[in-house]
């Protein structure tokens, strides 16, 4: 950047306020989509993955090679079809926390205890009966792991989006880096590493609040991270 | 809150796998309303196997099994389930639910109200000796292994199942905790009457729980007898070796003395005079001393003591008492520990009812050798 500059221009960030709010909105708006769809789409695979477990192969191989496209490439790709919107932007966060969440949701229900289910089964719990109030409570804990997981992933990634346009903090990044002025990038970055903190502690406390059981207690032996995440 | 037992008949039952393996081949046995029935034999013999086809867990691929001459395969498995009570050896209760949840869930499944759930917790939760009051909002991660297991019973009888089946119910204990456990399981059953199939691999346990005992190996039924005639008369070597050498001593464990034919012996009361009692004609000079109420003292041997009356500083109470209750093995035990011969029977006040010699308890050993 400009010799003798200092990193951060307190009076730009003043004179900017409303915009960064607004960038800090279109942010979580952006990143809040990505997860909710991302999460509806995971969890509807995952359903059928439990269901035909022959399916498994090829969901974890889809969502394995979108995984794996660089983001740059992929918006790239996209824009001649869905040009510079939303959408395009959408498409391909959400894609990127399908691997993840479908990993943790499927993962977080096999891993429930076999006496468990087989008790359910004995007493005479039909199939539904054990899948929504058993299995699926009882992988809380692991799905909330996928979900920090997919959640921290986006809010990063959302930055990426200002190259088609749209961005949140990103553009304020793009900003910096094309003015050569770094109290910009530095207030984006820093703006978004703070959103990501904040939605991890929250969801922490979600999980707590949803998962009294496990409170107090020894840790449940399907708790925690599965492996690869 | 007595309930009724259902009959179980077993009729022809098999379960092969594709491929060819026999799991179960031609079980045919009846359990009566009410009893206890034990299925025993080594592990992978086919005992998990039988018992999961009442349940319809598992269906047999031949057979019937009727239940209240019912058969299970006629009954859409979710509700045959819902009538009968099921344990298993890692308990599985619902982590993420309460104690109170957990014992709740059959009666909550076919749509009690919810006063009478709970107020049916509550009961289950004295009848299997937990405090509901300080157990009902606890969650399974925060109870001992034997409290578990306490709650999985309790929901398993939740709904009123005239049949419970449980496999290896008190197998995930220690020793001193699976003991209660059964104990308090007979008093359960006592006050219920509920008809019980359970597996077990531990031969003491299939005898002390139940009525009848099936063993069974390699998926076939080898012998279906009361404990008593298992241990009397094992069907085949293998029987005999599974119930142990030991099985004399196990016979005696099922045998109250209070249900033997005690020995009456010459007695004197305390204050007597000497000169009165005589010498017992058989010759032995040996007579036994009660006390006011009729509770033994001791031996007292006639041709020993100076004149005077009985007191009962002249007793010797090397003997033991035991009450009717007693198990006769107990009563051989104790008898060779102190190294006497004779005990006393004594009623539920201590007062004397009869003696039990070494003799008689060695003669009943002999019966099950035969």
């Amino acid at each position: 950047m400009t010799p003798g500059e200092p990193l951060i221009r307190w009076d730009w960030v003043a004179s900017h306020a409303t915009e960064i709010a607004t960038r800090v909105g279109e942010h979580v708006e952006l990143a809040a989509i990505a997860v909710f769809v991302g999460f509806v789409i995971a969890f509807l695979v995952s359903l059928l993955v439990l269901r035909f477990g022959r399916l498994e192969q090829a969901a974890t191989f889809l969502t394995g090679t979108l995984y794996t496209i660089p983001s740059l490439a992929l918006f790239a790709l996209l824009v001649p079809y869905t040009g510079l919107t939303i959408l395009t932007a959408e498409i391909g966060l959400v894609g990127y926390t399908l691997l993840i969440l479908m990993r943790n949701i499927v993962g977080g229900v096999r891993g429930v205890p076999a006496e468990v289910t087989e008790a359910a089964r004995g007493m005479g719990l039909t199939r539904a009966q054990i899948l929504w109030r058993v299995e699926l409570p009882l992988a809380l804990p692991v799905i909330v792991a996928g979900l920090r997981i997919a959640t921290i992933t986006t809010i990063g990634l959302v930055t990426v989006t200002a190259l088609i346009g749209q961005g949140g903090l990103g553009y304020l990044i793009l900003l910096g880096i094309q003015l050569f002025f770094s109290t910009p990038l530095i207030v984006g970055a820093a703006l978004s590493v703070a959103l990501a903190v904040a939605a991890d502690g929250a969801l922490v406390l979600a999980q707590r609040k949803l998962t009294p059981w496990t409170k107090g207690a020894r840790a449940l032996p399907h708790a925690g991270l599965p492996p690869g995440t | 809150m007595p309930q009724r037992g259902a009959t179980v008949v077993f009729e022809n039952v098999s379960k092969r796998y594709e491929g060819g393996a026999v799991a179960l081949d031609d079980l045919s046995f009846e359990v009566p309303a009410g009893a206890i029935c034990a299925l025993v034999g080594p592990s992978g013999g086919g005992k998990t196997t039988a018992l999961k086809c009442v349940n319809r867990l598992v269906d047999p691929t031949s057979g019937r099994i009727l239940v209240d001459g019912r058969d299970v395969m006629s009954v859409e498995p979710v509700s045959l389930r819902r009538g009968i009570g099921y344990v298993i050896q890692q308990v599985g209760l619902f982590p993420h639910w309460t104690v109170e949840q957990n014992v709740a869930t059959v009666p909550a499944l076919v749509g009690w109200p919810e006063a009478r759930i709970r107020d049916r917790v509550r009961e289950l939760l004295d009848l299997v000796g937990l405090d509901p009051v300080r157990y009902r909002d606890r969650y399974p991660a925060q109870l001992s292994g034997g409290e578990r297991q306490r709650v999985g019973v309790a929901r398993a009888l939740a709904a009123e199942p005239p049949l419970m089946v449980m496999d290896e119910p008190f197998g995930a204990v220690d020793p001193i905790v699976r003991e209660r456990l059964q104990d308090e399981f007979l008093r359960i059953h006592d006050r219920l009457g509920m008809t019980v199939l359970f597996v077990t691999h531990d031969i003491d346990e299939a005898i002390k729980m139940g009525a009848w005992v099936a063993v069974i190996q390699g998926g076939h039924l080898v012998q279906y007898a009361s404990p008593a005639d298992l241990l009397d008369r094992p069907a085949n070597d293998f029987v005999a070796r599974f119930v142990g050498a030991d099985r004399g001593l196990k016979r005696l464990a099922l045998i109250a003395v209070g249900d033997m034919e005690l020995r009456k012996v010459p007695t004197v009361r305390e204050g007597e005079p000497l000169a009165g009692s005589g010498r017992p004609a058989d010759g032995d000079p040996y007579v036994l001393l009660l006390d006011a109420q009729g509770r033994p003292d001791g031996w007292v041997n006639v041709e020993r003591v100076p004149g005077g009356t009985f007191t009962k500083g002249m007793a010797d109470p090397s003997s033991p008492l035991f009450a009717r209750t007693t198990r006769a093995r107990d009563a051989l035990s104790g008898l060779l520990v102190r190294g006497v011969r004779t005990g006393v029977v004594v009623d539920d006040e201590d007062r004397y009812l009869g003696v039990v010699a070494l003799d008689d308890l060695i003669s009943l050993l002999g019966r099950a050798r035969a």
